[in-house]
């Protein structure tokens, strides 16, 4: 339970019992009821033969949150890894005659009842007081669309030059926004799909990144105690206990403007995971620290196991299902940060597209009024947050699998 | 206690040293040093003399090593309350940073009391009643509320707000208000506003908060003492209220210390959006320009009253429950 040692402060992961910060959709069975719906009874030689990783994906089925959450996210990680070919139009082909062109509903039958999947035509007019383009649709002018369509050309994962689409108009220069189109005309479904790549690859990297750190430094500090730990254990409260925004607002407005957009990518998550490493240190050291002292540890040490194995080989182990669940949990962190960092225009930069630099352009509240589907790409963070946090709780629950 | 008080205070010290120390490394951070800028962006006015920056160099040490600066820059404000230049106002940083720093420290403990009012008596509910429908509202609703960022949630706060409303939801005040002196309309007029704010950045606290307050209470309400108790025939509002509530508050409170660095985080983004006369748009704004004195002040006196405000609750827990200083 909450340790409060120096500065006295209990941070979120341990000012709960462990087994206790489960939410409702976690504790579904029943008290008395049987564990594992799906599974044998108990008794039943299958259980008790069962590895380790048998019982912990039993008890992850049994949270149909996270299932459910679990193909979200495998499909929104696909759609970041093929948005060349699902998106239907290159991301930053601009328009000007289509500037906050309001979003096309598909139509799948004609007028008269044949089978034709269309987008109807816009046709555009100044108003004289504003200047702004005023959208009414036409219904004489039908954009037919179909599956499989060859489009604006790509180079696939920068390997080879093709130009199919999943879906698109059958004319390439005919005018297709199934989302609507942002100031410069640009196709806003399109954007959202390729902005997909970049955000949840910032989660990926920043994570990755973090869990380095956080699994050397926690390790070391709940295995040697001592000075070390006193010290390590001082430098995360003291990265805890400043504000972050300012912090990342302050770093990353250091980061030169004339970087390349590549450079300035790894910046951001470097500086996302300077402070992410903090929670996935406290976790690594607890469950170290915790697991030090069991039999089997001293066993092998007393057997003269080198150290490094007894870390390598006993102690990790006996902690990676946590530490998954713990970092699929880090994950949606890192991409409300960096879609925040971006939003104030001090993140990713255009011509980058992220959804954070895509909300950039919905700003303040008259552009927001003229172009609500600015917002959207708003829906896709909240989905893959939602869909990672879900996931990341079903799999803390299922990395105890002895658990009641 | 004494003792106890007496060692987080030095504790504190230390932290805020380190503090001012990433706050002056944030200054220095951008290439070239500010003077550059400032005379670059004078050119046009060309009211800068020679012996203008040769003062300023002076001043602030800038062809001296890296402690000297740090030195004269914490030194004057430790002593003389100078918190350095701001070249992009041209007036000294202690002149604009007050005004901005207590309406963020305003809408931060507001926010605060918000996000506890709320989520306490939720908390309690969702434990007591675990598994019910209400349960599995409050769990969702959570869930979203930990998902959904809180300056799009200000964005599409602000958008029903014009769609629907026709009225702007942004600032702090009405505009006949802005300027005028204070007075108890001018005070009505802040409440007025001030909800939004408050409802925006609290809410993924106040989600998390609740999961909090059900699991630390769903802890205690297994405990042989509240069977006991039960068994004893004392009624169950009362039994609730008496004991295991008690007990599941202290982590509650607890919390203190990283919800209110969060919600300053989430005021200073919140307040670019909503445009409030916090902090957050004199900061983005110190920083895109580059004007490094004033945004290190901000970003100093920001993590140095989350510490003080962390500290103050720690020692408001530790009299609440004596086990803690113990540790």
């Amino acid at each position: 339970m909450a340790s409060s040692t120096g500065l006295g402060k209990s941070a979120p992961d341990n000012a709960v019992s462990d087994d206790s910060e489960r939410t409702a959709f976690g504790e579904a069975e029943a008290p008395g009821a049987d564990v594992y719906e799906d599974m044998p009874a108990q008794g039943n030689p299958s259980v008790d033969v069962a590895s380790q990783w048998q019982l912990m994906r039993w008890k992850f089925m049994r949270h149909k949150a996270a299932v459910v959450a679990l193909w979200f996210v495998i499909g929104i990680y696909a759609i970041g890894l093929f948005c060349e070919i699902l998106a239907p139009q290159d991301p930053n082909e601009t328009n000007g005659s289509f500037a906050y062109a309001p979003p096309m509903g598909i139509h799948l039958f004609e007028e008269d009842g044949t089978f034709n999947p269309h987008v109807k035509g816009l046709t555009s007019e100044r108003d004289r007081l504003t200047f702004r383009l005023e959208y009414a649709v036409d219904p004489e002018v039908i954009i037919p669309i179909r599956p499989f369509v060859k489009g604006d050309s790509y180079r696939m994962w920068g390997l080879f030059e093709w130009d199919r689409h999943l879906f698109g108009t059958v004319d390439p220069e005919a005018n297709f926004f199934l989302l609507g189109a942002d100031r410069l005309g640009r196709d806003n479904f399109s954007r959202i799909i390729y902005g997909t790549r970049v955000s949840l690859s910032i989660g990926l990297v920043g994570v990755a990144l973090s869990l380095a750190i956080g699994l050397v430094l926690g390790g070391v500090s709940g295995y040697y105690g001592g000075r070390v730990d006193n010290i390590i254990q001082r430098v995360i409260e003291f990265l805890r206990s400043m504000p972050t925004i300012p912090l990342w607002m302050g770093l990353a407005a250091a980061i030169p403007l004339t970087w390349p957009p590549l450079g300035v990518y790894f910046m951001i998550t470097i500086l996302l995971s300077l402070i992410g490493w903090t929670s996935l240190g406290r976790e690594t050291r607890g469950k170290v620290m915790s697991l030090k002292n069991e039999d089997f540890v001293i066993a092998a040490r007393l057997d003269g196991v080198s150290e490094f194995r007894i870390i390598t080989r006993h102690l990790l182990p006996a902690f990676m299902s946590h530490t998954i669940a713990v970092t699929t949990l880090a994950i949606p962190q890192m991409i409300l940060a960096e879609t925040a960092l971006s939003f104030l225009g001090i993140g990713l930069q255009a011509p980058v597209v992220s959804w954070g630099v895509l909300l950039q352009e919905a700003q303040n509240v008259n552009t927001v009024a003229t172009a609500p589907w600015l917002l959207l790409p708003g829906v896709a963070v909240v989905v893959a947050v939602l869909a990672l946090n879900f996931l990341g709780d079903g799999l803390r629950d299922a990395a105890d699998p002895y658990a009641k | 206690m004494l003792a106890y008080i007496a060692r987080r205070l030095v504790a504190m010290v230390i932290m805020m040293f380190l503090i001012s120390i990433a706050s002056f490394v944030i200054i220095q951070l951008p290439p070239g040093d500010f003077l550059t800028t400032y005379v670059a962006s004078q050119e046009q006015g060309s009211s800068v003399s020679i012996q203008q920056i040769e003062f300023l160099k002076q001043k602030y040490g800038l062809d001296q090593p890296f402690y000297v600066q740090y030195w004269r820059w914490i030194s004057g404000i430790v002593f003389n309350g100078d918190f350095g230049y701001s070249f992009n106002w041209d007036k000294p940083v202690s002149e604009l940073i007050w005004g901005q720093l207590g309406f963020t420290l305003l809408l931060s403990v507001a926010t605060l009391l918000f996000a506890w009012a709320v989520s306490f008596p939720i908390g309690v509910y969702s434990a007591v009643k675990q598994y019910s429908i209400g349960d599995y509202i409050v769990s969702f609703i959570g869930f979203i509320g930990l998902a959904i960022p809180n300056f799009l949630l200000a964005l599409v706060l602000m958008y029903i707000g014009f769609k629907y409303f026709g009225q702007s939801v942004g600032g702090l005040f009405s505009p006949e208000y802005r300027d005028a002196p204070f007075s108890l309309g001018k005070l009505w007029d802040l409440f007025k506003h001030l909800w939004v704010p408050i409802i925006v950045i609290g809410t993924a606290q106040t989600a998390e908060l609740i999961r909090i307050m059900r699991a630390n209470l769903l802890d205690e309400l297994n405990k042989p003492y509240v069977t006991t108790a039960r068994a004893k025939g004392m009624s169950e509002i009362r039994l609730i209220f008496k004991y295991p509530i008690r007990i599941a508050l202290n982590p509650f409170v607890s919390t203190v210390g990283w919800v209110l660095p969060n919600l300053v985080s989430g005021a200073v983004i919140v307040s670019v959006v909503l445009n409030l006369p916090t902090v957050g748009p004199l900061l983005l704004n110190s920083l895109q320009s580059q004007d490094m004195y004033l945004a290190g002040a901000f970003i100093l006196l920001l993590s140095v009253l989350t510490l003080v405000g962390t500290i103050v609750s720690d020692i408001l827990l530790a009299l609440l429950d004596p086990r803690i200083k113990l540790e």
